[in-house]
Parts: structure tokens; sequence; C-alpha cells
């Protein structure tokens, strides 16, 4: 079969093969970049925390009129009502374990800064030795199921407390692989020193957990979300978070304990009815929205532009296919099989999606690049782009397939009629 | 004749139902996406105070110099305490005050009630004119208030319901925090979209209410403190509240009023008559690197319409132009195919103009129903937005008059502009070709 009969055709009805080949090359550049939008989006939500996510909650609490943490006598009254507070807590039924801690990830509320392997580095917000600060205490990584990979944990002897705006000072730290590996590429950081927002005195490296990830979510969090150091610290402030894990199928239960057990202690704190007492995957679930909500929406926007392209092309195809009856029996009256009709339109399809293909690679690129300069996008991978061709490739045949079975139903008596 | 036209219409749309169907569908959904979209996109890029957002200005001090500031020499986005209270101190705009964000707890006198947070600020009470705050009862505090660091608050009316059961409670105490409170202003409903005055903590937008508005001074006196973000490039050399508030940490954000052109260039002159001053008492090693941007130039530059919302729209408007494309294509394989019917109208007398009436009529026809059935979907789109974008953006986002003409009269624009092409090709039908091959 040669493909000049189909280009003669083509010339005549220019103003339709435009219309779909330009229906296509949109679709193709729209649908790839939003396929793109929401394959980052999966992967980001994807992302393991490195903690164990089910069976732990989150309290955040104030106390009202608490003093002010900033001179040793009240630091002391807010660290024992820190320390009563966890004991509270421990005593819940289904209670395994208890910390308290100044954020978890995804939380989006951190204190983050400098860490180095010497004193007196200086930092700016585009350097890379940034980490996030866990402050916990030895039930930490137990609470929340992080992994240690090496070294050992922190004792209960090496607990310490600290007001919340006096500056950090720790003889020893945990940290996440991804900063002991950035701070020591050399792979041996255990024992090691390392000087932590800006501190004078050296913090000495003696474990290392696998994986945690940063609270905060934003570009320049982002940009560190693996590093974390751990702190074992108890940050007395009136303001204070206690995570907990529960027994399997007993988080609900200690959720609803957690707020009368606390006002039953001290009523003169602050439970929020919305973020006071928060399941990890409540927090996951808010972290995430925007970014599951924007997938859902590029996945909505996709499909409807597939249907909707897909329509138009069966409707155009359909009638060319009535317009052509006459020609289509004279071809079938002179011999021509009804495979050979069928091949024609497919072959027709296959040459004005390969147009329009073509122009939609371009207009692809051209679409990323534009969203790269004023959003923050990523490169557009030429695999992604390949596959959106072969899918408006696919696309086309199978929408061509009913009118184009229609014409290869021709009677050939059409070309004897009505001449 | 135009209802004549409107009957033809009808008929040849009645002819092709499914055709029909499939051109509407395609111009409801591309309208309803883009209307939807649009419908985020107004609300969150919308001036939160049209009247006035030209005079607002916000001062940036670089107290950090090159060092500390990154590649980006950008000066910090919020003040430390020494900055803004020098500033304040000045007092070179018509207007200015310095507010950091609070979020302390109110403990309720009715027995049995757990205290609560009620967010707000702590502002100068110069900030209330400037920003037009609207009061219920009473209104702002004085100047000598700010200066004795009085006990005074203004809460918001939602506060007032839930406090003082909606009636009159000027002159009543508030308890915040274990301090007691004089209530001098109950301001009526308020809650400007972008938090115009404190984007750096609240990033744009906020579902949570403004509520409680306390003295400046009297939160920094009672160490009140910070609910936003403080930077630091150190950790401050003093412990404690004290050491925040005497350190280089960034926390404190800046709004001024300047009237005109003369004001403004006077503004300028002083920030860097300021720097200077610091520089030369040996505070910044560095030359002044101030910045005093316009309210909108300031939202801008904090980059307050989120990239998603952008994105969003961008490829709704793509959907929306496949969905003409599609229609023109449709509409084209429509008309033509009445090619005979058009030559025998011809040979029979009707003008190009009235084959063109014709058929853009019966394209308008396709893009009202399209709009119909717009209206429904963009109705169903922005209550259902709430699934797909972020709270504090999807409660911002409304259906009014205004968008609901707009989905009509954008149906009708996008299949008129589908219909042109058909309709001048149709036109263009050569009546005795078409007599002939019959």
């Amino acid at each position: 079969m040669t493909l000049h009969p189909i280009l003669a055709a083509l010339r005549k009805h220019k103003s339709g093969v435009v219309l779909i080949a330009l229906q296509i090359a949109l679709t193709l550049a729209i649908v790839c970049n939003a396929v793109f939008i929401i394959a980052g989006r999966v992967e980001r939500v994807n992302r393991p925390t490195g903690i164990e996510e089910s069976n732990l909650l989150l309290v955040t609490q104030q106390y009202v009129g608490a003093p002010t943490g900033d001179d040793e006598a009240s630091i002391d009254e807010l660290d024992s009502r820190l320390r009563r507070d966890v004991a509270v807590l421990r005593q819940l039924p289904g209670v395994v374990d208890v910390t308290s801690v100044n954020s978890v990830p995804l939380l989006q509320s951190a204190w983050n800064g400098g860490v180095a392997i010497k004193p007196d580095a200086q930092f700016s917000f585009d350097s890379k030795d940034f980490s996030t600060f866990y402050f916990l205490d030895d039930h930490g990584l137990a609470t929340l199921g992080a992994k240690l990979v090496a070294g050992r944990n922190f004792k209960p002897e090496e607990v310490m407390h600290k007001g919340f705006r006096t500056s950090i000072e720790t003889p020893v730290v945990i940290l996440t692989q991804a900063l002991a590996n950035q701070l020591y590429p050399d792979g041996k950081a255990l024992g090691k020193v390392i000087y932590v927002g800006g501190s004078k005195a050296p913090s000495t490296i003696i474990g290392i957990v696998e994986r945690m990830q940063s609270p905060g979510l934003g570009q320049w969090a982002n940009s560190f979300a693996w590093n974390a150091t751990l702190i074992p610290q108890r940050m007395d402030a009136a303001f204070t978070r206690y995570a907990v894990r529960t027994q399997p199928g007993q988080l609900e239960s200690v959720m609803r304990a957690a707020a009368p057990a606390l006002y039953k202690a001290d009523p003169m704190r602050v439970l929020d009815d919305d973020g006071g007492v928060r399941s990890f995957a409540q927090i996951r679930a808010a972290a995430y929205q925007g970014d599951v909500g924007m997938a859902v929406l590029m996945g909505i926007i996709s499909l409807i532009l597939i249907a909707i392209t897909a329509a138009g092309i069966v409707g155009l195809t359909s009638f060319w296919v009535g317009q052509r009856r006459k020609q289509i029996g004279v071809r079938r009256a002179l011999g021509a099989r009804k495979v050979d009709i069928l091949r024609y339109f497919q072959t027709e399809n296959f040459l004005i999606a390969g147009i329009g293909a073509l122009f939609g690679i371009v207009l692809a690129v051209g679409l990323n690049l534009w969203l790269m300069q004023h959003m923050a996008m990523q490169r557009l991978p030429i695999a992604l782009v390949l596959a959106g061709v072969a899918l408006v490739l696919v696309l086309g045949q199978l929408a061509v397939w009913v009118p184009a079975r229609r014409a290869a139903d021709v009677p050939p008596v059409v070309a004897t009629r009505s001449v | 004749m135009f209802a004549y036209y409107v009957n033809l219409g009808l008929r040849s749309l009645k002819r092709n139902p499914a055709l029909t169907a499939l051109m509407v569908m395609t111009i409801a959904f591309g309208v309803a996406a883009s209307m939807t979209t649009w419908s985020v996109f107004r609300a969150v890029s919308g001036d939160p105070i049209p009247w006035k957002s030209a005079q607002l200005f916000v001062p940036q001090v670089d107290n950090w110099g090159p060092k500390h500031t990154g590649k980006t020499g950008n000066p910090p986005e919020a003040m430390s305490w020494p900055d803004a209270m020098n500033l304040m101190r000045a007092h070179r705009a018509h207007y200015q005050s310095a507010l950091y964000a609070i979020s302390p707890a109110i403990v309720p006198t009715r027995a049995g009630q757990h205290p609560f947070y009620a967010g707000g600020h702590a502002v100068f009470g110069e900030f209330f004119p400037m920003v037009d705050v609207p009061f219920a009862y009473g209104g702002p505090w004085s100047a000598s208030d700010d200066a004795q660091r009085a006990r005074v608050a203004v809460i918001s009316s939602k506060l007032n319901d839930k406090l003082f059961d909606g009636a009159n409670s000027v002159g009543k105490t508030l308890n915040v925090d274990g301090t007691d409170y004089r209530v001098v202003g109950v301001m009526a409903s308020w809650n400007p979209q972008p938090r115009f005055y404190d984007i750096v903590n609240s990033g744009g937008f906020n579902a949570q209410q403004e509520d409680l508005l306390l003295p400046f001074n009297t939160a920094i006196d009672l160490q009140m403190g910070n609910n936003g973000n403080t930077n630091c490039y150190e950790s401050p050399k003093q412990p404690g509240f004290v050491g925040l508030m005497h350190s280089e940490c960034v926390w404190i954000s800046f709004q001024v009023e300047l009237d005109d052109a003369a004001q403004v260039a006077a503004y300028t002159q002083f920030l860097d008559g300021y720097a200077r001053e610091q520089q030369q008492a040996g505070r910044f090693s560095w030359a002044p690197n101030n910045r005093l941007r316009s309210l909108p130039e300031w939202l801008a530059y904090q980059h307050v319409v989120p990239d998603d919302t952008r994105t969003s729209l961008l490829v709704a408007l793509g959907l929306l132009l496949v969905c003409l494309v599609n229609t023109a294509g449709l509409l084209l394989a429509k008309f033509l195919r009445r090619s005979a019917e058009i030559g025998v109208r011809r040979a029979l007398g009707a003008s190009k103009g009235e084959i063109v009436r014709q058929f853009l009529i019966e394209a308008g026809m396709v893009g009202v129903a399209g709009g119909v059935l717009g209206l429904l979907l963009t109705g169903l789109g922005v209550l259902g937005v709430g699934w797909v974008m972020p709270h504090e953006i999807a409660v911002l986002a409304r259906i009014d008059t205004a968008l609901l003409a707009l989905t009509v009269l954008l149906s009708v624009l996008v299949a008129a502009l589908a219909g042109l092409y058909p309709t001048l090709r149709a036109a263009a039908v050569q009546p005795a070709w078409q007599l002939k091959s019959n």
C-alpha cells in the first residue's frame, strides 16, 4: 500500500487535518506536563519519613500563665510540669512509649540550624550544611520508631533539659545517615565530633539512624530534608509536644483518653480541639493535602483532555467516512478488500497523529521550559515525552477504529448508485 | 429571521444528537475547568485592600550583611527588634506599625470551660487607621496606651460572641495568659486575605481568624512569645526573651503608610540615612542595603499566589484551548456535511451574509447550551475545590454573579470562535458546484 493516495486525500481537506493535528499536539503537550507534575507529587508523598508512622500520635499543648523559662528556677518549674505530663501519658492504658519532642517529620514547625565539623563555621541561607534539630529523650528512638544503624541510643543519664530560648549545647548527638555522610564523606562519622547550631562546644556522634525526615516541606527545608540532628534534651517552655506510641488497635482510645488525663493533671493549659491531639496519619494528610490535590486535579484534567481528543477524532473521521462513501464504494468495486479500507483510515490517522505528535513534542518541551522559568518545575524527562507520543498514537488508532470499521463495511454496490 | 435561524439550528442540532451532545459537553468541561481554577486564582491574586494598597509600604533593612544573606544579597524579610524600635521612634511615615504574630491563651471566666488559643498580632495603635480595621464597638487604643504599655485589647466579633455573647464588651475584662486586659474595641467582621500585613508568617493565607490585637509594647513587656518565624544566623548572645530582643534575629513585620511620591522618596532617604548611621556606629559593616516595596510589589515579591494555583489555571486554560479546537473541528464537519443544503439556499437567493448568520447562530446555540451545563459543572467544581486545593485557599473560592456571568459569556465566546472558521468555509460553498454534483 502506498502513501500517495492518502497524502493526496489529506491535501483535499487540509483544515480538518490541521485541526486534529493541532488538538493532538496540544493534548500531548498538556498531558505530558500534567503527568510529570503528578509523578513528582506522587514521589514526594511516597517518600518514607524514616519513622514508624502507624500507632503514633502527637500531643501539642501550652500551659497558661506559665513562667517564662528564661531563668533557672522557671526552667526547673517547667521541666517538672513536662516530666509530669510524660508520666501521665505513659500511664494511659494502651500506651507503649512516650517522649517529649519539639517536632516530628512533616509537622511543618521546626528548629533548623547549621552544623559543622569545625567550630566558628559561618552560615548563610544558601549553604548546604543545614540540619533540623529534634530534641527528644532516651525514649525518642523507640517512640518514633527510627532505625538505629550504627552506634547506640541515648542513655537516660545523658538526657538534659534546657529553656527553649537557651542556645544548644550537647555533649552527644545522633545523626541521620544522610547528614553523617555529608559531614564525613569517608563514612566514619561515628565517634567523631560536630558543632551544632553555632555552638562552641563539640558534640560527639554516638549513633546514626537510617533516615528521619525534617518537619519542613517548603523549598528551603526540602533542600536538607534528610539532615536531622537528634539532641537528648527536654525543651522546657510553656509550649510542649509529646509523641506517643500505642499498642496496635489502641490509637483511637489513647487519643480519646489523652486530653482528659492531661486536663486532670493540670487544667490551666490549652489543648486545642483541632490540633491538640493528632494521629500521625492526620499530620501526614495535612502536610500533603496540597500535593495530593494537585495530582488529582492534573489527573482529572488529563482524563478530560484525552476523552475529548478521542471523541474529536471519532467525530471528524466519521464525517470523512460519510463524505467518502462513494469513493470507498468505487475502491471496493475495483477489488479493494475490507482490510484495505480499514488500513487506509488507520494509516491516515497514524499520519495525522504523527504530525500532531511532532508538534506536540515541541509544545511539551516549550511549555515545560516556560514552567521551569516561571514556577518551580523540573526538566521534563525525554522518556515521558516519548511515552506521551506513544499514548497519542495508540489513542488515535483506538479512536479511529469505530469509524474505520464502518468505512470497511461500505458495500461495493454504493459505487453504482446515483452517479 | 433570527427566530427562523434558531429553528434551523435546533433542527440541525437534533439531527445528530450524539455530535451535539459531544460539542456541548466539550465546551462545558473546558469552561467549567477554567472557571473553577479561575475562581481560586481570582481569590488568591486579589488586592486585599484595593483602596489603599498603593499607599502601604514594607521597609526592609539589611542587618545581616553580605556574609549571611547569601548569594541573592536580599535583606532579611523581617526585622530585628532594635531596627523595628528605631523606625517606630523616628516616626517618619504618616502611619507605621511594627507587629508580630501572637497566639496566647484566653482563660474563660465561666466555670467548666478550658482555656483556648486566640491568634492575632501585637501591633501599635496606628495599625488600625493604617489598614482601616472596621469596628463594631469602641475603637483603637491611643498613642499614650502604646507608650504606657497599657493592658488593653481589641478583639474580633467572633471572640466577642464566644466570651460576651455578642454584647458591647468595651470596658470589660479579658484574661489573656493569666493577665487582665481591658477591651477597648470589638472589630466588625474583618479577615483580609491574603493577610497582607504579615505575609512572612502567614504565607499569605491563613484559615485562622484574627481574634486578638494587643499593644506591641505591652506584649514585649510581658515577654509574649512570637508565634511566627524567628530567623537567626547565630544564637543570641544573651539567653531568654531579652536575648532575642537584643539579637540580630529577625522576627518582626513592619508596615508604613506613605501618601505620595514625595513621602516615598523621603522615607527611602530616611532608611538609607538610618543604615548609614548604623554603619558609622559600627553595627553594620556594609553599605546601606534597604528596600521599600509597595504592598502590591511586596505581595508579588513574596510569591503570595501559590505556584500550584497558577499552574492549575494555566493547565485548565490549555484544556479550554483544546476544547475550542475540538469544537471547531466538529462544527467544520457538521457544516460542510450540509454543503448541498447550503448550495440550494444560496441558489434560491440567500446571501453569504445570511449563511454566516445562520451558522454563527447555530454555533452560538451550542455555546449557550455549553454555558448552561458549564454553570452547573463550575458550581460543582467550586464546591469540590476543597478536595484538590489546600484548605486555607479552597475556602476563598466563591461563586458570585460575576463568575456565573463570565461562565456563560466565555462559553458563547468559545463557541463563536470555534464556529468562525467553519462558518466562513460554509459561506464559501459554491452553489453551482453543489447543485451539479447531486
